[in-house]
């Protein structure tokens, strides 16, 4: 059981909707899957291995790419396995960097083990904690709606953990070749050099 | 009379490399090793620093620059090659170049023992995940071998790691 009463694929409509110019990267597992499944885009890269790489690689790219919002979409799971990047990411703070956890307190790909967040484990704390700017755990459709604008917005670094229910949706993946969404993206950023 | 020691150059030669390949972003977890070239990135007003907490963050971190059109680099020490493996699946899975630059320990007049088991195995891990690797034993060829390590990098999208020799670098003898 999550403490949370939103679905995911819910919350991942209303995200989607406003991405407008936004880069999106997304961790592995069901994340990857809510992207696929809603509107997959070219400048969506999904992580569907290396976990706890998501937050980091949104670093990178919201340094290479200031004009441009970037979110970071990840699970709760993802997140904790790469826990020293909100330090990282704290004391950078790009203001153009979203980190958005889907938390259903779940490890839901591998058999609905808690992670530490079922226990009490309070990640916007940590990241507030770590120096990012904006913060919040969402609970209510109220305040996701509230909080969606802003997140696509370059005024500080922001990190907002949603919880969710624990329901879960088949593996839904547009593309699988890593090599094929790199290049997607890249050249939807950046044109035909991306490619040379 | 004992010879003049040679001037150390080569983290100068390093950084050159960086420039001439319009590296903008430097990702690092501290070493004495890199003491130099670190300071060196870190006045250069076109590239940004990033200190890690683990080597996995630089890792992943080089994954999001490439994806923004920008080319970055991994300083590490030897220890560190260990955290960085299942990170790897990302330059080898989607193609992307990563280039690591890893000063050596536990290999030449090493005091500490801890460094000696990573130290030994760095190398060979690191072919086994199919990264290239350049071991360079000479002070003057660390620059060269950076250039040319990270051009092919970039230019053909796969992970490469120079292995800076810990003779080159020198080692606290404890004897004295």
């Amino acid at each position: 059981m999550s403490s949370g009463h939103m679905d995911r694929r819910d919350v991942a409509r209303k995200l989607l909707a406003a991405r407008g110019e936004a880069l999106i990267v997304t961790g592995l597992g069901s994340t990857c899957y809510d992207a696929g499944a809603i509107a997959d885009h070219p400048l969506t890269f999904a992580f569907w291995g290396g976990m706890g790489a998501a937050a980091m690689a949104g670093l990178g790219l919201a340094l290479a790419q200031k004009k441009r919002p970037v979110l970071v979409w990840t699970g709760d799971g993802e997140m904790l396995m790469g826990l020293g990047a909100l330090a990282t990411l704290g004391t950078q703070a790009p203001p153009n960097l979203s980190i958005v956890v889907i938390d259903n307190e779940l490890y839901s790909e591998t058999g609905m083990q808690k992670t530490h967040t079922a226990r009490g484990l309070d990640l916007a704390g940590m990241a507030k904690a770590a120096g990012f700017e904006r913060t919040a755990t969402i609970r209510s459709e109220a305040e996701l709606d509230e909080w969606i604008p802003k997140l696509y917005k370059p005024e500080g670094a922001a990190f907002v953990a949603i919880k969710v229910n624990d329901a879960r949706y088949p593996l839904t993946l547009k593309i699988r070749d890593g090599s094929l969404l790199k290049n997607r993206f890249r050249e939807a950023l950046l044109g035909s050099k991306a490619l040379e | 009379m004992a010879a003049e020691p040679r001037p150390v150059t080569w983290p100068d030669e390093i950084y050159d490399a960086f420039k001439k390949l319009d590296i903008r972003q430097v990702a690092y977890v501290p070493d004495a090793g890199h003491t130099r070239l670190i300071s060196a990135c870190e006045a250069d007003k076109e590239m940004q620093v990033i200190s890690c907490t683990t080597e996995e963050e630089g890792v992943a971190m080089l994954a999001g620059t490439w994806l923004g059109g920008e080319r970055g680099a991994l300083l590490m020490q030897s220890s560190g090659v260990g955290n960085t493996i299942n990170l790897l699946s990302i330059s080898l899975e989607c193609r992307m170049p990563l280039v690591m630059v890893v000063t050596m320990r536990g290999e030449w007049g090493e005091f500490n023992p801890w460094q000696l088991p990573m130290g030994q195995k760095a190398g060979a891990v690191l072919e086994e995940m199919q990264v290239i690797v350049y071991r360079v034993e000479k002070a003057e060829e660390i620059g060269p071998t950076t250039y040319a390590a990270a051009l092919m990098a970039f230019n053909t999208g796969r992970p490469v790691a120079v292995l800076i020799a810990q003779c080159v670098i020198g080692f606290k003898d404890w004897s004295k």
